[in-house]
């Protein structure tokens, strides 16, 4: 698949790219993989039984369709009123679930009886386990060794579901060293193994493909939008770090122009610090993970470490397709810092008795500043991409650090 | 052009390249160099040498840990550049490939890249994480400086991709011997005469094998399987990982390594043949003291 460049105002991939960003950038090597995956994916879209089973699983295994339930007091400023999109409640705990149950369908389809993925914060290792524990797969997840201490009960519930969870101490030693790991893993075991990427992010198909089974969250909240309010919200707001729940809840917003699509990087310590993961924000045009995209590098191009609170947005990259949105302003980016995400964290918990994952914390932070900032009131839905359980320990010894 | 003068001399000669990796600036600067001497001087053909990238995915342990002393000591790509410059001046007739990840391409401007590589005189760049599908964005600026595109042909290439890699790469094809990433302990060689045979009638430019090749049996099944040379990479980057703290050792060891290597390569040729002579019965050749006899013959131009 070669080069193309779509017009600005299409949004739609075009083989293996979107605007210019995307591609096939892997070894050679990999190259069948991709393309077995490709053919794959395709078929699936046209293929009556895996439908019917992918939405028996989401329906009736996952919890679909999820709530939007409305804040009664979190951010109710200048009358605006905040929507929570509730992928929290999905089971396993996140988003991940939705994309996963597909992917494993696929990788059944295609006959491999292993699966592989990366992880950040845990939450698509969790996923990817169950789905495997469901469908009698095996899983090997790979998991910065680092993202393994702070997320420590996730390893947990990993391994307790049956997969076996693999630290990586190479590098940065979180996602971005997970995913050169399970890369290196699949380029000798793709007869037999599914790479089950957890984001929008890497070489083709994987952006478009994980679009394609997240963007349910964003076609069930724009009907809950229209029962609840009786149209659709002013903004949607999510967080954004290798930006598969970004993706999910814009999809079907994006041809609606009057929605203000906005995505939220981890702003770490400062964006004028070194310590952030604002890949959209601080990071310029490069090839990292298969996919011509934004990265945060220095000059002559080494890819730099990455810093969030969060370990779900704790990457150097960010998929190809949010770059598209931005350069095409279609969507626009903004940051939040380490702090304003943990008081996030802690307000819904208090005003909406909803733990929020520490990710989610940053879209929540952006839509009160968003209302705050406002002379209008605005209805503004925000992704609630994750629960909070899995940062518990995480937040308690922060937030012990500062008192 | 030096690709190809040396791919015709030894052709007249009956005889595989050589082609030793390392990477550039690994342990230090002044070490790299060193140790580029002394492979040229233990009969090394053409150079495979790497510039160290943060995330090298298509690289094993051996060249990940290797990976990490060149940027700890803040070696960049254009230090890089310059010792190839060095090396260059000395070696006027040596072709130099570069083993290099896109980003480091796409990052300084891939025009600015190429120009860079013409002006170090490298004669190749393998970009490991583009795949000929992906050509577009480089050929052009790569071309437009006279600097040769190398593509990999792997074990499970569609009919498709090896003709595109057949009809794209130039200077050599790089032959994988096995699946998986650069490493020297996972040595099974898989790559059977098929795909061989297919990039010959496709008209490939001179098939180089790698991955995996550590040993000079390696060596032996890659001349049977019918290519032109080898590359090993882990295994010297290794003996450079265990002992770069005693530098002479270092030096020595790689040296005796590359010597072997690159005598095995000079001789499997002649070695088949006296085996094949031998099955036939039709006279007796010790082919060890064949290979003693012509060690230190193998001095590259």
């Amino acid at each position: 698949m070669n080069q193309k460049v779509n017009s600005p105002t299409n949004f739609e991939f075009d083989g293996a790219y979107i605007g210019q960003y995307g591609g096939q950038f892997v070894p050679q090597l990999l190259m069948p993989a991709l393309q077995q995956l490709d053919r794959a994916f395709e078929a699936s879209l046209l293929d009556d039984e895996f439908q019917t089973e992918l939405s028996r699983l989401l329906k009736e295994y996952a919890g679909r369709p999820t709530p939007v339930t409305e804040c009664t007091s979190y951010a109710r400023i200048n009358q605006s009123r905040i929507f929570l999109k509730r992928e929290d409640l999905l089971h396993g705990g996140a988003h991940k679930t939705n994309q996963v149950l597909a992917q494993a369908l696929l990788a059944k389809k295609m006959g491999k009886h292993r699966i592989i993925a990366e992880t950040g914060a845990g939450q698509h290792g969790v996923a990817t386990a169950l789905a495997c524990a469901l469908l009698g797969l095996k899983a090997t997840i790979y998991m910065g060794k680092k993202d393994c201490d702070r997320q420590a009960p996730n390893v947990f519930r990993m391994q307790l579901m049956g997969a076996e969870v693999i630290p990586v101490d190479n590098g940065s030693a979180s996602l971005k060293d997970a995913i050169n790991e399970a890369l290196r893993d699949w380029a000798s075991s793709y007869e037999s193994t599914h790479y089950l990427l957890g984001t929008v992010a890497g070489p083709a198909p994987f952006p478009k493909m994980v679009r394609t089974f997240q963007k349910i969250i964003g076609e069930e909240a724009k009907q809950q939008m229209k029962q609840l309010i009786g149209k659709l919200p002013d903004a949607v707001v999510a967080c954004v770090g290798g930006g598969s729940n970004a993706i999910g809840i814009f999809a079907d917003f994006i041809k609606d122009e009057d929605v203000r699509l906005i995505g939220v990087e981890p702003a770490g310590k400062g964006l004028d610090t070194k310590a952030h993961g604002a890949t959209l924000l601080k990071g310029r045009e490069g090839i990292l993970h298969g996919s011509r995209t934004y990265v945060l590098q220095d000059g002559e191009g080494q890819v730099q470490e990455s810093h969030s609170v969060s370990a779900g947005l704790d990457y150097p990259g960010i998929g190809p397709e949010h770059v598209h949105l931005m350069t095409a302003g279609r969507a626009e980016y903004v940051s939040v810092t380490d702090e304003e995400a943990l008081e996030a964290f802690q307000e819904l918990s208090k005003t909406e008795g909803i733990i929020p994952a520490l990710e989610s914390s940053h879209a929540l932070a952006y839509a009160k500043k968003l209302a705050a900032e406002s002379s209008e009131p605005l209805n503004i839905l925000v992704n609630l991409s994750g629960r909070g359980d899995k940062d518990l320990a995480h937040v308690m010894s922060l937030l012990k650090e500062t008192v | 052009m030096r690709y190809q003068q040396l791919f015709a001399r030894l052709k007249d000669s009956n005889q595989l390249a050589y082609i030793p990796f390392v990477l550039l600036g690994d342990p230090t600067e002044e070490l790299s160099l060193q140790l580029i001497d002394r492979l040229v001087g233990s009969g090394a053909d053409a150079l495979e040498l790497g510039f160290a990238f943060s995330d090298p995915v298509a690289d094993g342990p051996v060249i990940q840990t290797a990976s990490l002393r060149p940027l700890a000591h803040g070696f960049s790509v254009q230090k890089g550049f310059a010792l190839v410059a060095k090396i260059r001046a000395k070696y006027p007739d040596l072709p130099i490939g570069i083993l290099t990840y896109a980003n480091l391409v796409f990052a300084p401007g891939i025009e600015q890249f190429y120009h860079d590589a013409q002006k170090a005189g490298i004669d190749s760049v393998l970009i490991a994480d583009c795949p000929v599908e992906e050509r577009d964005l480089f050929s052009g600026s790569a071309q437009s400086k006279g600097i040769d595109t190398v593509y990999i042909a792997p074990p499970d290439a569609s009919p498709a991709s090896l003709k595109l890699v057949a009809e794209n790469s130039q200077g050599y094809t790089y032959v994988l011997s096995r699946k998986g990433i650069t490493g020297a302990d996972n040595n099974q060689q898989e790559t059977g005469t098929d795909l061989i045979e297919s990039l010959k009638q496709l008209g490939a430019p001179p098939l180089v094998q790698g991955f995996g090749i550590s040993r000079p049996e390696h060596v032996l099944k890659a001349a049977q399987a019918g290519v032109d040379g080898i590359i090993t990479g882990s295994a010297i980057v290794n003996l450079i990982n265990e002992h770069y703290n005693t530098p002479d050792k270092m030096l020595d060891l790689v040296a005796e390594y590359a010597q072997t290597m690159s005598n095995t390569a000079h001789n499997a040729r002649h070695e088949l043949n006296m085996t094949e002579s031998i099955e036939k019965g039709s006279h007796y050749v010790d082919s060890r003291n064949s290979q003693t006899a012509t060690a230190g013959n193998g001095t590259a131009g």
